[in-house]
């Protein structure tokens, strides 16, 4: 079956699938903060979109409670408070210059390349119409876990972790037509909690080693021999 | 094959020629107004070829037969490559070289002498425009490359035709392995035919230019050919881009509706291209020469991404 023969709500869905994977490489090498955080909203006004369209697609309607959920949280108000946070520790005009972006870049395309073969399998038994999703969902995930390893900066890694959170909705999203509402609520309620603590952990971090920068927690001595 | 084929194919040939330097006048034209500045006439970029034509050409002592015989080229291998693009009608005789790697090979030979005839007479603007200019390209044509591999698995041929032809049956495909390509691809016809974020076509500046930098030696009718083969690549990528995304209106079949209606299509489409490069180059800065990998860089990752998304979403399950 090729796309031209799908229904236009399906090749739209595949269309925005795709943009949300390349959200997720922006995250990964996008240096600015602010503009991470605006990368990272956008991925989640597209996972929110995607939840519409299979909502439309498969008349799970209870989907449509799920896409206004992560719509307000992901999209507007964990972005927002991101930004709030962004400005308290001064940290706007931020700039972290990743080591080797091409690496970096070429280890996220194998990690695609991963899960799609890790996903073969389960592909055969055929999901009608969420089709390959989960191969990208997958690797949302797996990339958001790679920002987390190679990203020094803590505010980033918290995106990273966001960005993973997104990847798991969206696989939950395209291979089972969503979670339970009372899971997706308390889901929701603990990603919104793990905000706020991440929010007061900037600030001990900040206050304990004069920076977020995590890659001095790692030194195990007080001797300050860079300054 | 009848003649009256292969006399249309001459016509699209002489047609590239013919366009390349109104292009060029238009993009010039359109950036100057959104300047806030009158601009010269678009028959300008005509003129200046004609005055160059007319003028004698003068020879460094140091050069070499190499820098002589550079110009014609250049200038074949681009004209050559363009006329195999399809550009008002596909149902020609050139459809058969209309390969896209024939096409890369033929931009790599006239870049190739470029780079020669500007180290070939040894000063040292020459060799530095040589290096950025080979320095740009090697990172601009994995991109190129694997972007037109995108398209190519599409539509099962690395024949522009068939691509062109296979996106005219294709109706309501909304492909997102499509829409990468494209990215990929204007981020690589930006870098190729040395536009503002990459190289700045409209100076002489001695420690940004790279295609200005290569041509500094030349004058006379040599010059005007080095400047008519970079209108006519800019052309050509401007067709490339408009016929393999956009072939909404070439002619399929030889008649005269078609082929007029062909016609005023693809200069439509040109024109709106050349205006958006146009504000594009308005609202960008040039960026610093290290930090052009980064920016093919992304091209790479828009045409990787466009093969992956085939695979994964367009042609598994």
């Amino acid at each position: 079956m090729t796309p031209e023969h799908l229904p236009f709500l399906q090749q739209l869905m595949l269309m925005l699938a795709a943009t949300a994977l390349f959200t997720s490489f922006v995250l990964l090498e996008q240096a600015r903060l602010t503009a991470a955080v605006h990368a990272f909203a956008w991925q989640g006004f597209l996972m929110a979109m995607i939840t519409i369209l299979v909502a439309a697609g498969t008349q799970h309607t209870h989907l449509f409670f799920s896409a206004a959920l992560t719509l307000g949280l992901k999209a507007l108000l964990i972005p927002a408070m991101l930004h709030r946070l962004i400005r308290r520790l001064g940290l706007d005009r931020h700039r972290e210059v990743l080591r080797h972006p091409v690496v970096v870049i070429m280890m996220a395309v194998a990690l695609v390349i991963f899960s799609y073969w890790l996903v073969l399998p389960i592909i055969r038994q055929e999901f009608n119409f969420t089709r390959n999703i989960v191969a990208l969902s997958l690797a949302v995930v797996l990339i958001g876990m790679l920002m987390m390893v190679v990203r020094q900066q803590a505010v980033a890694q918290v995106l990273g972790f966001m960005s993973m959170e997104n990847g798991l909705f969206l696989a939950a999203v395209s291979a089972t037509g969503g979670m339970p509402l009372v899971v997706e609520l308390g889901v929701a309620f603990d990603v919104l909690v793990a905000m706020i603590l991440f929010g007061v952990f900037f600030f001990q971090i900040r206050d304990s080693i004069d920076s977020l920068d995590v890659d001095r927690m790692s030194r195990l001595t007080e001797r300050d021999d860079e300054t | 094959m009848s003649w009256s084929s292969w006399l249309l194919a001459t016509l699209q040939a002489l047609l590239y020629v013919a366009l390349a330097p109104a292009l060029v006048g238009w993009v010039r034209l359109a950036k100057a107004r959104l300047q806030n500045r009158r601009g010269a006439s678009i028959v300008q970029p005509y003129r200046d070829l004609f005055k160059l034509f007319a003028k004698e050409s003068r020879m460094a002592h140091t050069a070499s037969y190499v820098f002589r015989v550079a110009p014609y080229v250049v200038f074949v291998s681009t004209w050559l490559a363009a006329s195999a693009v399809p550009l008002f009608a596909t149902d020609l005789p050139t459809a058969a070289i209309a390969d896209i790697i024939v096409i890369a090979g033929l931009l790599a030979l006239a870049r190739f002498f470029l780079a020669l005839a500007g180290m070939d007479v040894g000063t040292a603007f020459g060799g530095m425009g040589s290096s950025r200019e080979m320095f740009v390209s090697a990172l601009a044509e994995p991109a190129m490359l694997v972007a037109v591999f995108t398209l190519a698995m599409s539509a099962h041929s690395t024949n522009l035709v068939s691509v062109v032809n296979f996106q005219l049956l294709d109706e309501s495909g909304l492909r997102p392995s499509y829409i990468f390509a494209l990215a990929g691809m204007i981020l690589v016809a930006i870098a190729e035919t040395g536009r503002i974020p990459v190289d700045n076509p409209a100076t002489h500046l001695e420690l940004t230019m790279i295609h200005e930098a290569m041509i500094l030696e030349y004058s006379g009718r040599h010059l005007a050919l080095m400047e008519w083969a970079a209108h006519v690549k800019l052309l050509l990528y401007g067709a490339l881009l408009a016929n393999v995304f956009w072939p909404w209106g070439i002619a399929q079949d030889i008649s005269l509706v078609g082929l007029f209606f062909g016609m005023v299509t693809i200069l439509f489409k040109l024109a709106i291209l050349g205006l958006a490069l146009a504000v594009g180059e308005t609202v960008l800065a040039k960026m610093r020469l290290f930090r052009v990998p980064a920016f093919l860089n992304l091209a790479l990752l828009l045409s990787l991404l466009g093969m992956l998304s085939h695979v994964i979403l367009e042609v598994g399950a």
